[in-house]
C-alpha cells in the first residue's frame, strides 16, 4: 500500500442552526454532520463515498477541500494538518485539491466566459503566466476535455448540461491537483450523457495519477469507477472495503440494504433477486437516535443497539464495519446479493 | 468530442467563436420590449432638452423680462412672437429656461443619488452578505438604524444648520438612498453565496475581495440597476418634496419640484401654464423611468434564460 | 377495448426561440390493468406526452392527433368535460409531491376535498375515505395524520400521500412521472412497491414515466423508449430489456453500470440528448446512431412491428443491432 495522499483522521462536523423562535442571543442548536470519519485516499486511486441524502458525505467532502471547518479530528495533506496551516497556506493548497460539483450549470458563474472560468484556478495560482501561456494551457485542456478551444468566448449558458461537466472538470484539472473530489458529478446528467463524464474521469486518473473522491448516491456507478468504497448513514461511516468486496460481501445491515435497494436493468436479474424492503426513511439529523444511527430502521436490532455506539471493527484486509452484529444473521439474508 | 462535432461543422476556420453574453441577451429583449423603448426614447428627450435647452432660449434663466412684470396673466402667456414659448413665471422670468435648467437639477439629484445607491448600498450589501456573520449582524444593524432615522426630519436639520445649497442636497439624499439598495443587494448576495461556482472559487484559493468583485457583483447587477431606474424618479420626488417645502435649491436656481411649487401658488392667478410646463416634464419622466425599469426587469429576468 | 388509445398525437409549443416539437407523432394504447413505462432522457418529450394525453398542456401549448379514453375521444375537449375525466377516471402523481399539495391546508381537508368536489361526498364520509386511503399506501397511525399539513412529512410520505390523493375516486389509469427521482434509493425501493401493490390491489392501468432503466424492470409489463418525441422501440420488458431492436435502447443499456455485473469500460453514446427547437430531419437519433446511414438522415422510419407485439422504428437491420 503505498502512502496516503490524503488522511481524513477523526473527524467530526457541527453546523450551527438558528432554532425556531429564538431569541437573537440563545445558544444555536447542533447539527452533527459528520462525526467520527477516518478515510484515507491514495495517489492514483479512486474512493467512492455512498449514503443517502442528510448523510454527511457532501459535508465530510468539504471538510476535505478545506471549504467547511472540521470542528474535531485532522485532516492530513501528506502528513500536514490542514487546519495548522496560515490562511495563505491554505490558499495556495487549493492548487492541490479541486472539486467538481453536482449542477453543471450552477458551477459555472454566467457572467463569465468559458475561457475565463477554466483560467481562473490557474491565474489565481500562477499569476505570474503571461496572457498566451494562459491561453494556451486552457485551449489545451478544453481539448483534452473534448471541447474545442475555439469556444473560449462562449458563456455557460450556451453549452448543454454534459458540455457544462466537461468544462468543470477542465477548471478543475487546469493546475494539475493531485486529488479531485466530485460531488454526485453525474446524477445531474442524462443516462446516455453519465457514461461520458465518467469514462473521461477514468482516462483522466490513469493519465495523471489522480486521486479521486467519488461521492453519489448511485451506487452502482460508485462501484464501477471506485477501488475502495465507503458508506455512509446520517453522518457515521458505517462499513468500508475495497469495491468488490463491498459489494460482494457487505457486512453492515445498511450496507446490505443499500445494495438490495438498487434497481438493476435487466427484467430477469431483477426476478431471480431477493430484494427486502428498508423500512422508514433517515431520522433528523437535529436528533439522531442514540447509541447506532441505523438502529431505528435495521432488520437485526439489538436492545443494545440503543445504549452505545458500535466500536468500527476491522474484519479483514481494509474492510471495517460498524457493527458488532455483522457476522450474524447474515446468512439469513445474504441472499441478497 | 463528437459533442462538439456540429459546432465544428460550422465553423470553417479556428477562430474563436463570439459567445453572446447574458448582457447581450438582456439587451437584445430590452430592444424588442416596445413600452421600454419609447419610455427610454422619451428620457433621451428630456436629457437633450436639459442640456441643449439653455442653448437655444432667448432668454436667460434668471433675466426678468420688465414688460410683461405686472401684467404676467395677459403678456406672460407663452407665445412665439416675443420669445417666451412656455410663457413667464410670476416675475416674468422665462419659463422655457427656468424648465430646463430645473430639469437639470432634477436628473442630477435622480441620477447622483441613484449612483450613490448603486455604488455604496451594492458594495456594502455584497461584503456584509458575502461575510455574513457578525460583521453582517454590525453592518446591517448600521443600516437598520439609520432607516429607523426620519430621514426628512435630518435633512431639513442638514439644509437649516448647514445652509441650503446644492452640496448639502446632494449629501443629505446620499446618505438615505444606499440604504434599500444595501438590503437588497445583502439579500441577492445570501443566495448567490451558495450557488457552486462561488463554491469553487473558494475552494480554489481565490481571494474573498476578488469574488465579490468577479462572482459576486456581476451577478447583483441585473437587481441593482432594475432597482436603480425606479430608484431615479423616488429621489426626483423626493427633491421635489423638500424644494416643495421651500428648502430646495435656492433661487435664482430652480428645479422641478420649486417650480411646480411656484406654479401651483399662482393657480388662481390664470396663470395655469405655470404649473402644467414643469408638471408635464415630471410626470413624463417619471413614466419614462418606471417603463425602462419595467423593461430592464423583464430583460433581465433569470427565469427567461 | 383498449383502455387508451393514443394515436399521431403531437405537441408542440410557440416560445420566443422558435418552434418546440415535444412530441412527434406517437400512438400507443395501454389496455385495462396494464402497466406501461415510458423511458427517455430529457428532451425525449416524454412529459409533455403525458400532459397532451391529459389535456394540462401549458398555455402555449397545442395538440393534435387522437386520444380516445374508453372509446371516447378526449384530446382537445372543453376544460369541464376534462376535468370531470381528469378527477374520476385518470390520475396523475407528479415528481415533487410539493407542487400539487396546497401547504397551508390539512392534509385530510385537501384528500376530502377531492372527493367532496367530485363524488359529492359528505365531509365526514370523505374524511373517513382519505383515513382508509392513506391505510392503504401504509401510512402509519393514519387517521391522525390527517389532521398534518403537508410540510410535516418526509419526502417519500408525501409521495405516499399523492397516491392515496390520486387513488381516492378509484381511477382506472394513473400516470406517475418520474415519481421517484427526488427520493432516496431506499425510499424509492418503498414507493415503486406500492405501485406493484396499488396496481394489484386496485386493477388501475399504470403509466410510468422515467429515465430510470434501472426501477421499470422490476415494475412494468411493458416498455416504451422515446428519443426526440417520437417512439424508437416499444414491447414487453423483458423483449425490451433482454433482445433490444433499436440501437438507441442498446446504447443506453450499456451505459449505465451494473451492479451485478462489473464492467471494465462503459459503452458511451456520442453527443448530447436533442434540441427540440432544432430537431435533425428524418430520424432525431441518426446524430448519435452507430448505425447511421443515409436514409436515417432523410426519413424518419416509421414503426414497424415485429416478433410478438414488438415494434421498432429504425432503418438499420434489426440482426445489425448487437
Amino acid at each position: 500500500m503505498s502512502a496516503p495522499l490524503l488522511d481524513v483522521d477523526n473527524v467530526s462536523v457541527i453546523f450551527n442552526v438558528t432554532r425556531q423562535g429564538a431569541w437573537p442571543w440563545t445558544p444555536p442548536g447542533k447539527l452533527q454532520a459528520v462525526k467520527d470519519a477516518t478515510i484515507a485516499l491514495e495517489p492514483g486511486k479512486t474512493l467512492g463515498l455512498v449514503g443517502e441524502s442528510g448523510s454527511g458525505k457532501s459535508t465530510l467532502a468539504r471538510a476535505i477541500v478545506g471549504t467547511v471547518q472540521a470542528s474535531a479530528g485532522r485532516v492530513l495533506w501528506r502528513g500536514e494538518d490542514l487546519r495548522a496551516m496560515s490562511p495563505a497556506r491554505q490558499r495556495a493548497h487549493g492548487r492541490h485539491v479541486q472539486m467538481i460539483f453536482q449542477d453543471p450549470l450552477a458551477a459555472l458563474n454566467p457572467r463569465m466566459t468559458v475561457g475565463q472560468v477554466v483560467a481562473e484556478p490557474l491565474t489565481t495560482h500562477y499569476p505570474d503566466l503571461s496572457k498566451s501561456e494562459v491561453r494556451e494551457r486552457v485551449g489545451q485542456m478544453m481539448e483534452r476535455v473534448g471541447l474545442l478551444p475555439a469556444l473560449v468566448n462562449r458563456y455557460p449558458h450556451e453549452f448543454s448540461g454534459g458540455q457544462c461537466q466537461r468544462i468543470g472538470i477542465a477548471r478543475a484539472l487546469i493546475t494539475e491537483p493531485e486529488l479531485v473530489v466530485c460531488d454526485e458529478p453525474v446524477s445531474a446528467l442524462d443516462v446516455s450523457v453519465q457514461a461520458q463524464v465518467v469514462n473521461l474521469l477514468q482516462d483522466l486518473q490513469r493519465e495523471r495519477d489522480l486521486s479521486l473522491l467519488f461521492i453519489a448516491h448511485d451506487l452502482s456507478v460508485v462501484r464501477h469507477i471506485s477501488h475502495k468504497i465507503a458508506v455512509m448513514y446520517l453522518g457515521r461511516i458505517v462499513e468500508s472495503a475495497a469495491a468488490a468486496d463491498l459489494i460482494a460481501n457487505p457486512r453492515h445491515p445498511y450496507t446490505r440494504a443499500l445494495i438490495a435497494s438498487v434497481p438493476i436493468p435487466s427484467p430477469k436479474a431483477e426476478r431471480a433477486r431477493h430484494r427486502p424492503v428498508l423500512e422508514g426513511e433517515l431520522p433528523s439529523p437535529l436528533a439522531p437516535p442514540s447509541g447506532c444511527v441505523f438502529r431505528t430502521r435495521c432488520p437485526i436490532v439489538r436492545p443494545a443497539c440503543a445504549e452505545r455506539v458500535p466500536p468500527v471493527e476491522h474484519v479483514g484486509p481494509d474492510q471495517v464495519v460498524a457493527c458488532p452484529y455483522h457476522g450474524q444473521d447474515a446468512e439469513a439474508e445474504s441472499s441478497t446479493a | 468530442m463528437l459533442a462538439t462535432k456540429a459546432i465544428a461543422d460550422d465553423l470553417a476556420g479556428a477562430a474563436p467563436i463570439k459567445g453572446r453574453s447574458l448582457w447581450a441577451d438582456a439587451r437584445a429583449r430590452f430592444f424588442r420590449n416596445k413600452a421600454a423603448v419609447a419610455g427610454l426614447f422619451v428620457l433621451v428627450c428630456v436629457a437633450a432638452f436639459a442640456l441643449f435647452g439653455p442653448l437655444i432660449a432667448t432668454w436667460n434663466y434668471e433675466d426678468i423680462d420688465w414688460t410683461v412684470l405686472g401684467n404676467v396673466a395677459e403678456a406672460g402667456r407663452p407665445s412665439l412672437e416675443n420669445g417666451h414659448w412656455f410663457g413667464t413665471d410670476a416675475l416674468g422670468r422665462d419659463l422655457f429656461a427656468r424648465t430646463a435648467q430645473g430639469t437639470q437639477v432634477s436628473l442630477m439629484v435622480g441620477i447622483v443619488g441613484a449612483l450613490i445607491s448603486v455604488i455604496v448600498g451594492t458594495f456594502y450589501g455584497a461584503v456584509a452578505g458575502y461575510f455574513g456573520g457578525r460583521i453582517d449582524g454590525v453592518m446591517m444593524r448600521v443600516v437598520d438604524v439609520l432607516m429607523s432615522i426620519p430621514y426628512m426630519f435630518v435633512l431639513i436639520l442638514l439644509l437649516v444648520v448647514f445652509g441650503r445649497s446644492m452640496l448639502m442636497l446632494f449629501i443629505g439624499i446620499g446618505l438615505v438612498s444606499w440604504l434599500d439598495m444595501a438590503r437588497i443587494a445583502r439579500g441577492q448576495t445570501l443566495t448567490l453565496r451558495n450557488k457552486e461556482f462561488v463554491e469553487a472559487a473558494v475552494a480554489t484559493g481565490v481571494g474573498p475581495f476578488t469574488i465579490i468583485r468577479r462572482h459576486i457583483v456581476p451577478n447583483l447587477l441585473g437587481v441593482v440597476i432594475v432597482y436603480a431606474t425606479l430608484l431615479v424618479p423616488s429621489m426626483i420626488i423626493y427633491e421635489s418634496f423638500i424644494s416643495f417645502l421651500g428648502l430646495g435649491v435656492q433661487e435664482p436656481l430652480t428645479s422641478w419640484g420649486a417650480l411646480i411649487n411656484d406654479g401651483a401658488a399662482e393657480m388662481n392667478n390664470g396663470t395655469l401654464w405655470m404649473l402644467l410646463v414643469p408638471l408635464f416634464f415630471f410626470v413624463i419622466t417619471l413614466f419614462g423611468f418606471f417603463f425602462v425599469g419595467d423593461g430592464l426587469r423583464d430583460a433581465l429576468d433569470p427565469k427567461d434564460r | 377495448m383498449a383502455l387508451l388509445d393514443v394515436t399521431d398525437l403531437s405537441v408542440s409549443f410557440d416560445t420566443p426561440d422558435g418552434q418546440v416539437h415535444a412530441v412527434n407523432g406517437m400512438s400507443l394504447t395501454l389496455d385495462p390493468g396494464d402497466s406501461l413505462a415510458i423511458v427517455g432522457e430529457s428532451g425525449s418529450g416524454k412529459t409533455q406526452l403525458a400532459f397532451g394525453i391529459l389535456g394540462l398542456l401549458a398555455k402555449n401549448g397545442t395538440s393534435r392527433g387522437s386520444v380516445k379514453f374508453n372509446g371516447q375521444e378526449i384530446l382537445n375537449l372543453p376544460e369541464a368535460q376534462l376535468n370531470k375525466i381528469r378527477a374520476n377516471e385518470i390520475a396523475m402523481i407528479f415528481q415533487d409531491p410539493m407542487t400539487s399539495l396546497n401547504p397551508y391546508m390539512r392534509v385530510g381537508e385537501q384528500m376530502a376535498e377531492v372527493l367532496m368536489l367530485h363524488q359529492g361526498t359528505s365531509k365526514r364520509d370523505a374524511l373517513e375515505d382519505s383515513a382508509k386511503m392513506l391505510d392503504a399506501v401504509r401510512i402509519p397511525d393514519a387517521r391522525s395524520r390527517l389532521r398534518m399539513y403537508p410540510h410535516e412529512f418526509s419526502g417519500g410520505m408525501r409521495q405516499r400521500i399523492m397516491a392515496a390523493m390520486a387513488l381516492l375516486c378509484r381511477p382506472k389509469l394513473l400516470i406517475a412521472d418520474e415519481p421517484t427521482t427526488a427520493l432516496d434509493v431506499t425510499v424509492q425501493n418503498q414507493i415503486m412497491e406500492l405501485m406493484a401493490d396499488i396496481q394489484r390491489d386496485f386493477g388501475t392501468a399504470l403509466i410510468l414515466i422515467t429515465h430510470d432503466l434501472g426501477i421499470v424492470a422490476g415494475t412494468c409489463a411493458e416498455t416504451l423508449v422515446m428519443y426526440g418525441g417520437q417512439v424508437m422501440e416499444h414491447g414487453t420488458t423483458d423483449d425490451v430489456f433482454e433482445a433490444p431492436s433499436h440501437p438507441y435502447t442498446l446504447g443506453l443499456l450499456k451505459a449505465v453500470p451494473r451492479l451485478d455485473v462489473p464492467q471494465d469500460a462503459l459503452q458511451t453514446i456520442p453527443g448530447d440528448p436533442p434540441d427540440l427547437t432544432a430537431l435533425p430531419p428524418g430520424c432525431p437519433f441518426s446524430p448519435r446512431c452507430p448505425l447511421s446511414h443515409a436514409p436515417c438522415t432523410r426519413t424518419m422510419p416509421p414503426l414497424e412491428a415485429f416478433g410478438s407485439g414488438r415494434f421498432r422504428a429504425c432503418h438499420a437491420p434489426r440482426e445489425d443491432v448487437v
